[in-house]
């Protein structure tokens, strides 16, 4: 491709042709402020932020649309440039409602902190402000447009990442908001709980129920035994929300903070993600040698894709395998194995997750899951959510032990389990021990890298007893639409499918922490987090699932062995045909 | 399918029917003796001018008259206030304001006894005291009609009769005798420029989309005509879809498309119904299909309706209404010329601007260019409304001064009133004052005096009109128009219009005023597209011309009794005579009558209760001595 040399200010910087200027800028050293803009996601040139001038030229330009030139003279810093840029925000501050004291973004929110930059007067222009009810009749989601800047971040989410396509801009002129049809709310609409319009919001238009009352509830209630259980993609995100930078391991403070947080057991969920992959993998397994049986078998253990397949393609369940999730396996062993164990009734315990994702405070209320007769989980709360409570009760998250271990018996996971926490890990997971169980011989490589990385669909061909299986990886709702359109259509190839709501899996889910539009245009967010779990991979004793001692612990004592009556029972679940209307 | 010899023979035997349409033209044996000529027009058409064609049918049929009086429903005439419109030929009498029950008296009187029914004719007289006929009015005298050549002549549901004028000629010249590349340079040589607002050369436009790369190409109609008040879209529509229709062929043959599309709103139900009669009839002649003409050449065409959508005349909202998506701009670049429909290359021109291209390529750039100034050749069709005697559609050289389509075609303003402005360009234009009343009217000279071509609209105020709430009513427009996609224009104009607001209400200051223009100015730099970038310009101009009306509104007090808020109504207590018909016609019952009777009065006269009065002036309209005043 050819290169083009331009000046941003004065600064000579060589690009390849079709760049724009906003990534120009960005080389010469340049900010450029974006608001409506997010790399890869959305460029709708509708909020005017990022605009710049052109020498000999009046007319003012967007960055982050422009394509550059050859010999093209930018500049982003005129007294004419940061006056526009300095109206539109206080413009959108006058009809942004302002409540930066106690709002849940105030600190990483970019209209906040592009105000401040630009010296903005808050209410420069004042007149009528729009008015809304906030929706948040959902288990999972609020959405309060009054501090919506229709930047149209979460439609691209929606539309094109995800092709769920519940929201889009409705009405005109100043009345513009984003909604969903006929003004129903999001409980009433095909919403997938993914969350990937929370993770894009510039404000706090968006954001999820708040869970943290529920536990500090349970925390509260000196008659219950609390536990916790932490997914493996927490770990490799929540140091953000204390200054660590993207892609820093916490796994030892957060289990000294959860600690500190005073719940009686702090286990990690990765080991119920092993669980995961004994059933998943005996249900392939015998799928696989059920001429009678469906196929390919999709994984289960995203609860956004779940509700996905369950919207927009209800007549192909039959591929979904059974499983429970890893969070609701969790939930079920806790609340009949350990509880027994512990010698107390499942009403008795309660058990808190944290999660990467909004989709699993859906997930708990889903039927069919209460093993014990009672919700397997009792509120789970987000990555985000975690770290708020760790600030409200005033622990020092940088001087906590980085070393903490989760409790015994039930906290030792192994690290393919961990590898959940990336798109493709419950697939090479589930070959390392396949591959094992299968054949009988033991795997000396277990890297199946084929599967690892950010790509939205990734193709493997694994032989097992001289059976060529075709195996295949998509997250990301329009990939995952893409695999289904063609099951359904019978040209599917496939024998196994993993299959992740958020692009990138759950390092990048809908309850991480937020990561600005100026970051994401230097770090790719998915593969920065997804490193933190395959180096710990690379490190760990434990790398198969059926070498976890707990796991063959709870086989022995308590379900047999895997897909067991009792293991049907505790461990799988059952789907529901949905209306999309 | 109709072979080309048989379109010239079609062309040879009706050409005569057409050319007799004219004043003291001389019968052809064997043709008709006489033309009626009635407006089928929306205005016309709302004025029962369709029952009026009916009743003349149904009597000249009853009369036997059939066949020596030919009866035809045609586009619109221009002169809309005088509506419905019905004109005789060979003698050019002018009907106005005809009722279907005078079609009789017209029918035995002058169709058959041979005198025109001077009581329906159009009341102006030479200075010999004649009736003037159609053409020597001042309405028609100045005008000069290219693109509405056949609006007001044929029957535009007909196709014979478009080719009966040379239709579909220019196509055939233009695929037999010129290169792709020798058209394109025709156009441009014309120095023909966008019709629909911002004049942009055609030529360079056609060019554009014949150099982007792609194998499929579209040729798109902006018939998105969205200003209050203009119709000149419509009218060259209804009467005349063929010409447009063949321009469109002409442009797919020059850029390399073989697809058209005309976004039409769906609020022109006769427009869209004449074009949808003459795609059919064009198909079944072989006009167009996939050999058109017999010519080689695929071209063939479909109208998408608009939902009314101001925004969507703006051509990328346009391409995305036209795609099913919501009707927003795109960020230009890239142009349509490059990603236009659906991603495809696409040309997109005004209604107005294809109706110009069979002339050209017919008589030629040079032709074509001889009309106009240096760099606005050619005609352009304006649609007059306000306060003006004749309002309705007229085509003027470009050049022409705004005096004469004010004063000679438009007949001033109405009783006898002081000409205040003009505004051009609907509500993306400006207001130009009466001190410059003399400017030529071109592209460059009306963006020079802070106003634009826009699409031709032309709105007249007079010495009642207060030009704070001129800018208001049209920044009331735009704000209800925005898309709402930027926020500029989304958040900017609202604001706006709360200054103005505040203006008109006395409730501003003089540094209101300065912050009102860094606002606009900074719309006009920072919006997303020509809607959000024009919305500001009534406020600016009028803030350029009439700053005065402005600094008086903040002091309280608006010049022109308009603004409600600054305007109170007192009665003259020894004016009055206590007669109470102002009491009696208040809406509100905001008039008591008081104790005072005034000198060489008998009653006591009325007062105003200011707390409870709304300002409505019914009041003093009822007043017999004029005692009331603002």
């Amino acid at each position: 491709m050819k290169n083009v040399t331009l000046k941003v200010n004065g600064v000579s910087v060589t690009v390849p042709e079709g760049t724009r200027i906003l990534d120009a800028a960005i080389k010469a050293g340049f900010k450029v402020p974006t608001l409506c803009y997010m790399k890869d996601l959305c460029n709708e040139s509708s909020c005017r932020v990022c605009v710049v001038e052109l020498k000999n030229n009046r007319k003012l330009m967007t960055a982050c649309s422009t394509v550059v030139a050859e010999g093209m003279e930018v500049l982003t810093n005129t007294p004419k440039v940061r006056a526009s840029r300095k109206i539109t925000l206080e413009l959108m501050l006058s009809n942004h409602h302002k409540d930066c004291l106690s709002c849940v973004r105030s600190g990483n929110c970019e209209l906040q902190t592009l105000s401040k930059e630009y010296g903005c007067e808050a209410n420069k222009y004042e007149g009528e402000m729009n008015s809304y009810d906030v929706d948040d009749v959902t288990e999972y989601l609020v959405r309060d447009n009054n501090k919506c800047i229709l930047c149209r971040r979460c439609v691209a989410a929606c539309n094109k990442v995800q092709t769920v396509g519940v929201i889009d801009a409705g009405n005109r002129g100043f009345a513009t908001r984003i909604a969903s049809p006929f003004d129903k709310t999001l409980k009433d609409v095909p919403c997938v709980a993914c969350g990937q319009c929370i993770n894009v919001c510039p404000t706090g238009a968006l954001r999820e129920k708040d869970s943290i009352s529920e536990v500090e509830k349970l925390l509260a209630d000196t008659s219950k035994t609390v536990i916790v259980g932490t997914a493996p993609a927490v770990r490799a995100a929540l140091g953000e929300e204390f200054g660590y930078p993207i892609g820093t391991d916490v796994e030892g403070k957060m289990v000294a903070a959860l600690k500190a947080l005073g719940f009686d057991k702090v286990f990690d969920v990765n080991m119920t993600a092993d669980m995961t992959i004994m059933e998943e993998g005996t249900e392939f397994l015998s799928r696989l040698n059920d001429p009678n049986a469906t196929l390919p078998m999709i994984t289960s253990c995203s609860p956004g894709w779940v509700r996905f397949i369950e919207y927009n393609y209800p007549d192909q369940l039959e591929h979904l395998s059974s499983c429970k999730s890893p969070q609701q396996m969790f939930g079920a062993i806790m609340k009949t194995y350990y509880a027994k164990k512990l010698g107390i009734d499942p009403k008795d315990m309660a058990v808190v997750t944290v999660m990467p994702c909004i989709a699993k405070k859906f997930e708990i209320t889903r039927d069919d899951q209460s093993a014990a007769g009672v919700p397997d989980i009792d509120a789970s709360i987000t990555t985000r959510e975690l770290a708020r409570m760790i600030r409200n009760y005033g622990i020092d998250f940088k001087a906590l032990d980085p070393k903490a271990q989760f409790d015994d018996p039930i906290g030792i996971g192994s690290s393919a389990g961990l590898l959940f926490g990336a798109t493709g890990g419950v697939m090479e997971a589930a070959l390392r021990t396949i591959a094992e169980v299968a054949t009988g011989e033991k795997l000396e490589n277990v890297d199946f890298k084929a599967v690892r990385g950010t790509k939205g669909i990734k193709e493997a061909t694994v032989t097992l007893n001289g059976k060529t299986i075709n195996i295949a990886v998509a997250s990301g709702l329009a990939n995952a639409r893409k695999i289904m359109d063609e099951i359904k259509a019978g040209k599917s190839k496939y024998h196994f499918i993993e299959i992740m709501c958020c692009p990138g899996g759950c390092v990048n889910g809908g309850g991480q922490p937020i990561v600005d539009s100026e970051t994401r245009n230097l770090i790719d967010v998915r593969s920065a987090r997804a490193k933190v779990i395959y180096r710990k991979d690379k490190n760990s004793a434990l790398r198969k699932c059926h070498e976890n001692p707990v796991v063959k612990t709870l086989y022995s004592e308590f379900f047999g062995e895997p897909n067991s009556h009792k293991a049907h029972e505790i461990l799988h679940t059952t789907y529901v045909k949905r209306n999309r209307f | 399918m109709k072979t080309l010899q048989q379109l010239q023979e079609i062309r040879d035997k009706l050409k005569a029917t057409i050319e007799e349409r004219k004043e003291g033209a001389a019968i052809t044996p064997g043709m008709p003796r006489m033309y009626v000529l009635v407006c089928g027009g929306t205005g016309c058409t709302s004025g029962n001018s369709k029952i009026i064609y009916e009743n003349f049918k149904k009597q000249l049929e009853e009369k036997g008259l059939a066949d020596e009086v030919k009866i035809i429903l045609t586009g619109c005439f221009g002169l809309c206030s005088k509506g419905p419109i019905a004109v005789v030929y060979p003698d050019g009498s002018f009907y106005t304001h005809v009722k279907p029950e005078d079609v009789a008296e017209i029918v035995e009187q002058h169709i058959v006894g041979g005198t025109p029914v001077e009581r329906l004719l159009h009341a102006e007289k030479d200075i010999h005291g004649q009736l003037k006929s159609i053409n020597d009015t001042d309405f028609y005298r100045s005008q000069r009609r290219v693109v509405l050549r056949n609006c007001g002549v044929i029957d535009p549901e007909n196709i014979d009769e478009y080719l009966a004028t040379d239709g579909y000629k220019a196509y055939e010249k233009a695929v037999t005798t010129m290169t792709q590349q020798q058209v394109i340079d025709e156009i441009k040589k014309s120095g023909l420029r966008g019709r629909g607002g911002a004049g942009f050369s055609t030529g360079m436009k056609w060019q554009f989309t014949h150099d982007a790369p792609g194998d499929v190409k579209y040729v798109a109609c902006n018939a998105d005509e969205g200003d209050p008040g203009a119709f000149m879209d419509r009218s060259l529509l209804e009467g005349d879809p063929h010409a447009v229709i063949e321009a469109m062929m002409i442009a797919g043959y020059a850029v390399g498309a073989e697809h058209g599309v005309v976004y039409v709103r769906a609020e022109y139900p006769i427009a869209v119904h004449r074009l949808e009669v003459a795609i059919k009839q064009a198909r079944e002649y072989g006009i167009l299909g996939n050999n058109v003409m017999g010519l080689g050449k695929k071209f063939d065409m479909e109208l998408r309706l608009g939902a009314g959508a101001f925004v969507c005349g703006e051509e990328t909202a346009l391409l995305n209404s036209a795609e099913g998506k919501r009707g927003e701009p795109r960020q230009r670049p890239p142009f349509p010329a490059v990603k236009g429909l659906f991603g495809k290359p696409t040309l997109i021109n005004n209604v107005e601007t294809y109706g110009n291209i069979t002339q050209i390529i017919l008589n030629g750039a040079d032709w074509f260019a001889s009309v106009g100034t240096e760099k606005s050749k050619g005609t352009k069709v304006f649609a007059l409304g306000g306060k003006l005697e004749n309002v309705g559609l007229v085509e003027i050289p470009m050049g022409t001064p705004l005096r004469t389509i004010i004063e000679d075609i438009g007949g001033g303003c109405p009783g006898g009133k002081k000409f205040k402005a003009a505004q051009t360009g609907g509500p993306s234009g400006g207001c130009i004052p009466a001190s410059l009343i003399d400017t030529p009217i071109d592209y460059d000279n009306l963006m020079a005096i802070g106003s634009m071509m826009g699409s031709g609209g032309l709105i007249v105020m007079d010495e009642d009109n207060c030009m704070v709430d001129i800018a208001k009513f049209f920044l009331e427009f735009t704000v209800d128009e925005s898309c709402g996609k930027c926020t500029p224009c989304r958040i900017g104009n609202k604001r706006l219009l709360e200054m103005l607001d505040k203006v008109t209400k006395g409730e501003a200051t003089l540094e209101d005023l300065d912050k009102m223009e860094e606002l606009c100015y900074y719309i006009k730099d920072n919006s997303l597209c020509g809607l959000g970038q024009t919305a500001p310009n009534p406020v600016l101009s009028t803030l350029r011309y009439f700053r005065d009306e402005y600094e008086a509104h903040c002091q309280g007090k608006c010049p022109a009794g308009v603004c409600k808020a600054l305007v109170s109504y007192k009665i003259d207590k020894d004016k009055c005579i206590g007669c109470g018909k102002c009491a009696r016609g208040c809406p509100v019952a905001a008039i008591e009558k008081t104790d005072y009777v005034a000198p060489n009065h008998k009653l006591a006269s009325y007062e105003i209760l200011p707390s409870k009065c709304i300002k409505c002036g019914a009041c003093a309209g009822q007043c017999p001595v004029k005692a009331i005043s603002k």
